[in-house]
């Protein structure tokens, strides 16, 4: 176990490295560079591929290429990027092969601003491509748990062979933390299933997510949400925080989950019962964990970069059942304390 | 008895998919007949792409990986850097290799990707019904050239052979025919020396064939083949455009 300072995104990095990730394919675009640059510096003393590809089209079907072969594999981007990458995305999905996908989030749309923004919360947890699929989605709030997140999210996706994404933006990537890596090595299980040559041992393998009869392509799509039950019952994590007896739950993730946490400090010592709702994992939603922080809530506050995302599940997994409002920044700013401050006095001014 | 002719290990025993008189079949058969005369198979991904060969993965006996549409080669890429002594293919069509795919077909080249690539030109997008593709030939009737290509409404033809023999990492770039028997033969020796150059880590192997599609040239497979060596060989004529090894210079093939 040793304890460093390091860059969120060279952390991440390092994670992959040391979860085992053999080849790493990505596009340059800012606030992930660092994932690449650190990974390049690497790559020949620590065995691993890095290959910047000629386009996030190509970064992505790399992944694709090299998960069908059997290896662990991961790309980054940021939130333009990762638009391209939908179309690689799908089809991994489709051909249920596992890989990791970063996106370290910044404003949109568009080209939109390289300042950190949590706007593809629905891209990633509704609609990362086309068709009927889902990604596990892992939303770090610190250096640590970006680390953590990373190495669970290449186990979660050999375990369910499935791609998963780091959603992390461009605040936590650049920002320097103490964090300590295990010395554990992963433990990798063969893949009977992938396209590495056949030796003359076994019949063909084949990686593929063409279906041309509707009856074939409805049993394989099935199968996969059948699988997605179970992921919803294996993986759902939240951070709670001062919710026993609070009169109003802030809901975030990420980035503002942090900013959050001060206003619901500040908020406490003015009197006004406030907690703290923190999804890690933003797909599977933690809905139970949700449910139980806001037992004695009157009102849900969710706090997001974008013009509000997350709030639609927090008012499905609550069933509309507390009063649900929202605050949020855009275009690359990140609320400050007081302005969620400010929005919690104002809404207990107009009663709990 | 003797037996003179037999179906190549290599490829599966089923009908393909193929239209009648369709050249695609004879593409198949000289690819998987080198696939066992270099004792291959066993070692070998195959990629299909997303065109008429989309089901190629139902008739190589190799592992087979499909790729979204045009990323063929990137997803070869990928396997080939994860695992570098398997032999890696794409098979792909002119839609797919040089419309939506060509960033993907120019980068792994100019890589001098260990790769082989059997690339089919019949001028025309096949399996969506006979539209333009960025082979269709000038005054070629297509779906969406109803009146014949117009060069100045929808441009020229891209010569993928010859673009390629521009890139350094091109190990091979050469293009034959499979409208007679002497050009089949000719089109195997090349397919075998873009999968040996792949074997002996040469660089990058392009093999563009000439192929029919009798169905959407709305012609008989006879009068296809004929209108291949009328129309196609003028304007995409039969050669090697670029055969120097990339890497591994001094070790020589076979």
């Amino acid at each position: 176990m040793e304890r460093v300072l390091m860059k969120g995104n060279e952390a991440l990095a390092e994670a992959a490295i040391r979860a085992g990730c053999k080849c790493f394919f990505a596009y340059p675009i800012t606030p992930q560079t660092e994932v690449a640059a650190y990974l390049a510096k690497n790559m020949k003393k620590r065995n691993i591929t890095f290959l910047q590809a000629e386009s996030e089209l190509a970064a992505v079907n790399m992944v694709l290429g090299a998960s069908s072969a059997g290896v662990r594999t991961m790309t980054s981007s940021s939130s333009p990027g990762i638009s391209l990458k939908s179309e690689g995305v799908s089809y991994l999905a489709g051909s249920d092969l596992p890989a990791v996908i970063v996106n370290v989030q910044r404003g949109g749309p568009g080209l939109g601003s390289i300042q950190p923004s949590q706007s593809d919360y629905w891209q990633a947890t509704k609609a990362l491509g086309h068709g009927d699929f889902q990604l596990i989605v892992f939303a770090p709030a610190s250096v640590q748990e970006t680390v953590d997140m990373t190495i669970r999210a290449f186990e979660e996706a050999d375990r369910y062979r499935m791609p998963v994404m780091i959603l992390t933006d461009g605040f936590i990537g650049q920002m320097m933390e103490p964090v300590t890596f295990s010395d554990e090595t992963p433990k990798i299980e063969p893949k009977d299933w992938a396209a590495c040559g056949h030796k003359g041992g076994r019949k063909h393998n084949i990686i593929n997510s063409l279906f041309l009869q509707p009856d074939e392509l409805e049993a394989s799509v099935d199968a996969r949400y059948e699988k997605y039950e179970t992921i919803k019952k294996n993986i759902h994590d939240a951070e709670i925080y001062m919710c026993e007896d609070a009169d109003l739950v802030i809901t975030a993730f990420g980035t503002t989950a942090r900013v959050a946490k001060s206003a619901v400090n500040q908020a406490r010592e003015k009197g006004i019962k406030a907690g703290l709702f923190r999804p890690k994992t933003l797909w599977p939603f933690p809905v139970e964990e949700l449910n139980a922080a806001c037992k004695t809530a009157k009102k849900v506050l969710s706090v997001e970069m974008s013009k509000g995302q997350m709030v639609d599940d927090i008012r499905l997994a609550l069933n509309c059942r507390i009063p649900v409002e929202f605050f949020g920044r855009n275009g690359g700013n990140i609320p400050t304390p007081a302005e969620i401050l400010d929005e919690i006095v104002k809404i207990s001014e107009r009663g709990l | 008895m003797a037996v003179v002719f037999d179906k190549p290990h290599a490829l599966c025993d089923v009908a393909t998919t193929y239209c009648p008189g369709c050249t695609h079949g004879i593409i198949h058969r000289l690819v998987a007949e080198v696939m066992d005369e270099l004792g291959i198979e066993g070692n070998t991904i195959g990629i299909f792409p997303v065109g008429c060969s989309v089901m190629a993965y139902k008739f190589f006996e190799c592992d087979m990986v499909g790729a979204p549409h045009g990323r063929a080669p990137a997803v070869a890429t990928g396997i080939k850097r994860a695992l570098p002594d398997s032999v890696v293919f794409t098979y792909q069509g002119d839609g797919d290799l040089a419309a939506i795919g060509t960033c993907e077909t120019v980068h792994a080249a100019a890589r001098g990707e260990n790769i082989t690539v059997i690339f089919v030109n019949n001028t025309i997008y096949g399996m969506t019904g006979g539209q333009m593709a960025p082979t269709t030939l000038p005054g070629q009737v297509t779906q969406t050239t109803p009146y014949g290509r117009e060069p100045e409404i929808q441009g020229y033809p891209v010569k993928v052979c010859e673009m390629l023999a521009t890139i350094d990492g091109t190990a091979l770039a050469q293009r034959v025919s499979v409208d007679t028997p002497a050009h089949i033969r000719e089109a195997k020796k090349a397919i075998k020396k873009a999968f040996e150059n792949q074997i002996n880590k040469k660089g990058f192997s392009l093999v563009e064939v000439l192929s029919t599609c009798p169905t959407n040239w709305g012609l008989t497979p006879v009068d296809a083949l004929q209108r291949l060596r009328d129309e196609m060989i003028p304007y995409f004529p039969l050669g090697v455009y670029k055969d120097e090894a990339v890497w591994n210079k001094e070790e020589k093939a076979d």
